[in-house]
C-alpha cells in the first residue's frame, strides 16, 4: 500500500510531464545511461591517474568519429532485425569492399588516369557503394527467394567475404589510399572547421524549428490533440542547446601543433600558436545525414512501413498484398549498402585497406542495434535508438581504453552490458505492460 | 427466393489439394448483390480453404473465378482487392506493433503530395470510420496489440468496409466477441446488405446463419454437400448436412 499522497502527486506530475512533451522514455533511459557512463569513466581517471580524461574536447572528438561506421552499419541492422533477420556478414562485407575500393584507387585506377587525379575517390565510393549493394542483395535474395534462414546465410557470409578480402590482395595491406578519399574518414583535414560547423548548427536549428512547427500544423489541421505551447517551447530549446552544445565542443578541440605548422608551411604563413578547430568531421556528418535519411525512410514511406509490418506480422502483411520477399531483399541490399558506407569511413580512417578491417564488427552493430531498443522478436526498432546504442557500445570501448583496462577486461564488459541492457529491456517492456 | 441475373460472384469447380490432400475438391458456389450466404461445415471441411482461393491467400489448382459474369485470375491478395472483394480473416491478420490507422491502410497507404506517407490524413480518415463503426473506440496512437479482442475486431471490419467493398468475405467475425460486439456486428452485416454488398459468412453459430444468412452452403471432406435458401430448411436440417453430409429433405 503506497498510499503517500506527495509520491502520488510527484508521480504524477513525470507522467503528465512525459505525457504533454511526449518524450520517448527509453530514449531518456538510454541518454541517462550515457551521462553515466561518461562521468563514471572520467571520474575514475580522476580519481585513479589524476586527471580525467573522457569529457574533454579531444576525446569526445574521437568518441563522435569512432562511432560513426558502427552508428551507420546499425541504422540499416534495425531494419534487418526488425523484419526477423540477422547479418552476421557485415564486419566481413567491411573487409572485402574496403579491398576492392583500396585496390581500385591505390593500384587499377592510376593505371588509366594517372595518381591523384579528382575522380579517383568519387569512383571508388560509387564501385564501393554499387558492390555493397549486390552483396547484400545477393544475401537478400538467398534468404528471400530461396528460403535459406538469414543467420545461415549471412554466417556463410562472414566466411566467404573475409576469405575474398584475403584472397583479393594475397593478404597485402593496400595503402596509401587517395587523399580526397583519406578525408572522409575525418582527421584534423576531415572536419569542416569553426565556421562549417557553425553553419551546419544554424541549419539543424532551423531543421528543429521547422519539424516542431510542421508537425504542429498537421496536428491543428486535422483537430488532433496538441502539444502544449511550453512543451513545443521546452524540445525547441532542448534541441537547440543540444546543437549549440555540440558545435562549442567540436570547435573546442584545437588542431594539433605539427599540424598546424604542416598546413601554414603548405600555405605559406606563419601560423605557429594559432588556434584552428576542428569542427565536425566528416564521417560524423555522413552518420548524421545517414541518420536523417534512415528515420525518414522508416517512418515516413511505405518502404518503411511494411517493413515493420512484416516484422509484426508476416502473414498479415502478405495478406493485405504487400510483396514481402522483395521488401526483405531490399532490406538487405541496404544494409550492403550501408555497410559500404561504413567501409568508407573505416578505411579513409586507417589510410590503407586491411583484410582485417571489420572483424567483430557485426557483434557491435548487432548489439549497438539491440541496446537501441530493437527487439530481436522483430517489430520494434528505432533508428536514433541505434544509433545512441552505437554510442554507448563506443562509450565504453574507448572509455576502458582510456583508464587502461587491457583487451580481455574489455570484451567482457561489453559482454555483461549487452546482456544486461537486454534484461533491463525485457524488465522494462513487462513492466509498460 | 431465386436470385435474378448474374451473379456477383461465381466460383466454379474449384479444386485445391496441399500434399495429396484435396483440401476443396470441385466445389461451385455463387453470391448475389445484396445477398448473405453463409458457409458451413466442421473445422477442416474446407471452408476457409475455398474462400482463400477468391481473396488471393492460394491459387487455386483448376477452377474458374467470375465476378459480375467476367471471368478473372486472383494470384495474390492485391488481385482481389482490385475487383473489389475484402475478407477479415478469422485471424483478424493484424500487424500488432502498429497503431490502427496504419493498419486500415496497410499496403494501401494514403501518400501525401510530397510522396511520403500522409499520417495525418490517416488517422482523421481512421477516426472517422471507427466512429461510425465503433464510437467507444479512442486508442489511436497505440499499437493494436493493446486493444481488446472487440477493438481489434472493429479494426479488421473498418479496413474491409473503409474500401468500399462489393464483395465482402467475413470468416467468424464473432468467434472472439462478446454478445454485445456480437450484435454489433449482426447489425453490421445487415447494414451493408442493404447497400447491396454480397457477403459470404464463415460461421459455426447456426443461429446466427439462420438470422443473417439468406443461402447456406454446407462443405464436409472438401466436397459441397450442397446450397439451401434458409427459407426452405430448418436449423435441424442444416445440421444433419454439416454432420452426415445429406440433406434429409433431398430424399423426399
Amino acid at each position: 500500500m503506497n498510499d503517500n499522497p506527495t509520491s502520488e502527486n510527484q508521480r504524477g506530475l513525470i507522467a503528465r510531464f512525459l505525457k504533454d512533451t511526449e518524450i520517448d522514455t527509453r530514449l531518456l533511459g538510454m541518454i541517462g545511461a550515457l551521462a553515466l557512463i561518461w562521468t563514471g569513466f572520467h571520474f575514475y581517471g580522476v580519481i585513479f591517474n589524476n586527471f580525467g580524461a573522457f569529457l574533454t574536447p579531444r576525446n569526445l572528438w574521437n568518441l563522435s568519429v569512432q562511432t560513426s561506421s558502427i552508428g551507420i552499419m546499425a541504422t540499416g541492422m534495425v531494419l534487418v532485425i526488425v523484419t526477423r533477420n540477422i547479418d552476421l556478414s557485415v564486419g566481413s562485407m567491411i573487409g572485402v569492399i574496403a579491398m576492392a575500393m583500396g585496390l581500385l584507387q591505390v593500384e587499377i585506377l592510376p593505371q588509366f588516369v594517372g595518381i591523384g587525379h579528382w575522380s579517383i575517390w568519387i569512383m571508388a565510393v560509387v564501385v564501393g557503394l554499387i558492390f555493397g549493394t549486390l552483396i547484400g542483395a545477393l544475401h537478400g535474395w538467398l534468404i528471400a527467394y530461396r528460403g535459406i534462414p538469414a543467420f545461415i546465410v549471412t554466417l556463410g557470409g562472414l566466411m566467404v567475404w573475409r576469405g575474398m578480402a584475403f584472397l583479393s590482395a594475397g593478404g597485402r595491406t593496400i595503402s596509401p589510399v587517395d587523399g580526397v578519399f583519406a578525408l572522409l574518414g575525418g582527421g584534423p583535414y576531415g572536419a569542416i572547421g569553426a565556421m562549417g560547423s557553425w553553419a551546419v548548427g544554424v541549419a539543424a536549428c532551423l531543421g528543429v524549428a521547422y519539424t516542431i512547427y510542421a508537425g504542429r500544423k498537421a496536428r491543428i489541421k486535422h483537430n488532433f490533440y496538441l502539444r502544449p505551447m511550453w512543451a513545443e517551447a521546452l524540445l525547441a530549446i532542448v534541441g537547440w542547446l543540444t546543437i549549440i552544445g555540440a558545435v562549442l565542443l567540436v570547435n573546442s578541440y584545437p588542431w594539433p601543433k605539427g599540424i598546424v605548422r604542416q598546413y601554414g608551411t603548405r600555405i605559406g604563413q606563419d601560423l605557429e600558436g594559432t588556434f584552428i578547430s576542428h569542427g565536425f568531421a566528416i564521417p560524423v556528418l555522413i552518420l548524421v545525414a545517414v541518420g536523417i535519411l534512415m528515420t525518414i525512410l522508416v517512418t515516413r514511406t511505405r518502404f518503411g512501413r511494411y517493413v515493420f509490418a512484416i516484422g509484426g506480422n508476416p502473414e498479415a502483411a502478405a495478406l493485405a498484398g504487400i510483396n514481402t520477399k522483395w521488401v526483405t531483399m531490399k532490406v538487405f541490399a541496404l544494409m550492403g549498402m550501408l555497410t559500404a558506407v561504413a567501409a568508407v569511413i573505416a578505411s579513409a580512417r586507417l589510410n590503407s585497406a586491411t583484410n582485417a578491417l571489420g572483424t567483430l564488427d557485426e557483434l557491435y552493430v548487432i548489439a549497438a542495434a539491440v541496446i537501441g531498443g530493437t527487439s530481436l522478436a522483430g517489430g520494434v526498432g528505432k533508428i536514433y535508438g541505434a544509433i545512441l546504442g552505437a554510442l554507448v557500445m563506443q562509450s565504453l570501448q574507448s572509455g576502458m581504453v582510456l583508464i587502461g583496462f587491457d583487451s580481455a577486461i574489455q570484451r567482457i564488459v561489453v559482454g555483461v552490458v549487452l546482456v544486461l541492457a537486454v534484461y533491463l529491456d525485457i524488465l522494462y517492456n513487462k513492466r509498460v505492460k | 427466393m431465386t436470385e435474378p441475373g448474374t451473379p456477383l460472384v461465381n466460383l466454379k469447380n474449384i479444386s485445391i489439394s496441399f500434399g495429396g490432400i484435396k483440401a476443396v475438391d470441385d466445389v461451385s458456389v455463387d453470391l448475389y448483390p445484396g445477398e448473405v450466404v453463409g458457409l458451413l461445415g466442421h473445422n477442416g471441411a474446407g471452408k476457409s480453404t475455398l474462400i482463400k482461393c477468391l481473396s488471393g491467400a492460394y491459387k487455386a489448382d483448376s477452377g474458374e473465378i467470375f465476378i459480375n459474369g467476367d471471368k478473372v485470375i486472383i494470384n495474390n491478395p492485391r488481385d482481389a482487392r482490385d475487383q473489389n472483394i475484402e475478407t477479415i480473416y478469422q485471424t483478424l491478420a493484424l500487424a500488432d506493433n502498429l497503431d490502427a490507422a496504419s493498419n486500415l491502410f496497410l499496403g494501401r497507404e494514403l501518400i501525401s503530395p510530397s510522396g511520403f506517407l500522409d499520417e495525418s490524413r490517416m488517422e482523421a480518415e481512421t477516426r472517422k470510420i471507427m466512429a461510425r463503426l465503433n464510437p467507444n473506440f479512442q486508442k489511436f496512437n497505440e499499437p493494436v496489440s493493446a486493444l481488446s479482442g472487440g477493438q481489434r475486431q472493429s479494426v479488421a471490419i473498418a479496413r474491409a468496409v473503409y474500401f468500399d467493398a462489393k464483395i465482402l468475405i467475413m470468416d467468424e467475425p464473432t468467434a472472439a466477441l462478446g454478445p454485445q460486439e456480437s450484435e454489433m456486428v449482426s447489425e453490421l452485416i445487415k447494414q451493408l446488405k442493404k447497400q447491396g454488398l454480397g457477403i459470404f459468412l464463415i460461421e459455426h453459430d447456426i443461429h446466427n446463419v439462420m438470422k443473417l444468412c439468406d443461402r447456406a452452403s454446407v462443405m464436409k471432406n472438401g466436397l459441397l454437400v450442397g446450397t439451401e435458401l434458409i427459407g426452405d430448411v430448418t436449423e435441424d436440417d442444416i445440421l444433419s448436412m454439416i454432420i452426415l453430409g445429406k440433406n434429409p429433405k433431398a430424399k423426399i
